[in-house]
């Protein structure tokens, strides 16, 4: 058990120290390293879609990561490594897809659900207010006072109550 | 009566749309690169290092393009249907061996029959980038003007040969 213990310990801490091997920035390229992080928050990792390459440690987002810092290393604006990207992967690399026919649904669908939402709520509410109002232009011939009262349900049943 | 109709017409929407969702396959990400020409390369072969081949050399003629790994366990599964597939076409099938080792690929071909007319070796991955390879194995179809006309990210299937594969290629070919 103790065995198994120290093995599993020292698995996972050879695992933490292999962790920043592939993304170790010089000190020298701090900057470079923020604008490589800073990009990559925003593409998609392929293999493991719900994750950012930043993210990612999986080989393709290594690579792709690679990709982008050596670009920026070349003097490459967001802009033109962002469509380096697209043009090989599609918008789906995009975490921020672009507005256009195919993404409208997309960026306005739940616009159009609140204010459909909106709407709906008003009507109901107009409706009920009209109805409130015509309870009240309405001469029922008596009001609330006229109402018979219940008798209190003790007396009527004659429960015994316990001193 | 409206009471129930609203909430039931709103149920039966919803329903639709998850029923839609549930066909899609959100691992099939739609290539750009279906309808553009194909990405350039310059990538050496595997049985000789020093022969280099490129995009150029490809012109005038359809090819398909198969992206496999010696560590890749469905491209194993796709492998005897590639060598069916030479079989059954004159249209070339080229490997690009995706960050491999030469002994592995040398080996892998070995073992399981070599049905591509050359194997690029893309021992660092740029050129699978070029081609927004996420998956492997990928198949492409080129045609003649160089022009990706078709793309199967995941293991090919004898569906996917049979029904899209081979009447592409004969009508690329023909």
């Amino acid at each position: 058990m103790a065995k198994w213990l120290v093995c599993t310990l020292l698995w996972v801490l050879g695992a933490g120290a292999a962790w920043p091997k592939d993304t170790a920035p010089a000190p020298a390229d701090a900057a470079l390293e923020k604008r490589v992080m800073h990009l990559s928050e925003e593409l998609r990792c392929l293999v493991c879609q719900n994750q950012t390459i930043a993210d990612s440690n999986a080989e393709l987002a290594v690579d792709l990561r690679n990709q982008v810092r050596e670009q920026m290393r070349q003097g490459r604006s967001d802009d033109a490594i962002r469509g380096y990207m697209v043009e090989r992967y599609g918008d789906f690399i995009l975490y921020r897809p672009p507005v256009k026919a195919s993404t409208a649904l997309l960026w306005f669908g739940p616009l159009v659900l609140v204010l459909g939402g909106i709407g709906g709520l008003a009507l109901y509410v107009r409706q009920r207010r009209r109805l409130a109002v015509d309870d009240d232009t309405e001469n029922t011939g008596f009001d609330d006072y006229d109402l018979p009262v219940a008798p209190p349900v003790a007396a009527k049943h004659k429960i015994k109550q316990k001193p | 009566m409206k009471r129930t109709l609203i909430p039931a017409l709103i149920f039966a929407v919803i329903v639709v749309f998850l029923g839609i969702g549930l066909t899609l396959n959100p691992r099939e990400v739609p290539s750009p690169l279906i309808g553009k020409p194909a990405p350039g390369f310059k990538l050496a072969t595997l049985d000789a290092p020093d022969k280099i081949l490129t995009l150029r050399d490809m012109a005038g003629r359809a090819w398909v393009l198969n992206v496999f790994a010696s560590w890749c366990a469905p491209c194993r599964e796709e492998h005897p249907l590639l060598v069916d597939l030479a079989n059954k076409t004159p249209v070339p099938i080229f490997g690009l061996n995706y960050k491999d080792r030469q002994v592995d690929a040398e080996r892998w071909l070995k073992q399981f029959g070599n049905p591509y007319r050359s194997v690029l070796v893309d021992r660092d991955g740029r050129a699978g980038i070029d081609y927004g390879v996420y998956g492997v194995p990928e198949t492409f179809v080129i045609d003649k003007a160089g022009t990706v006309r078709y793309k199967k990210v995941g293991p090919l299937t004898p569906e996917v040969i049979e029904k899209r594969i081979l009447p592409l290629l004969k009508e690329l070919n023909g």
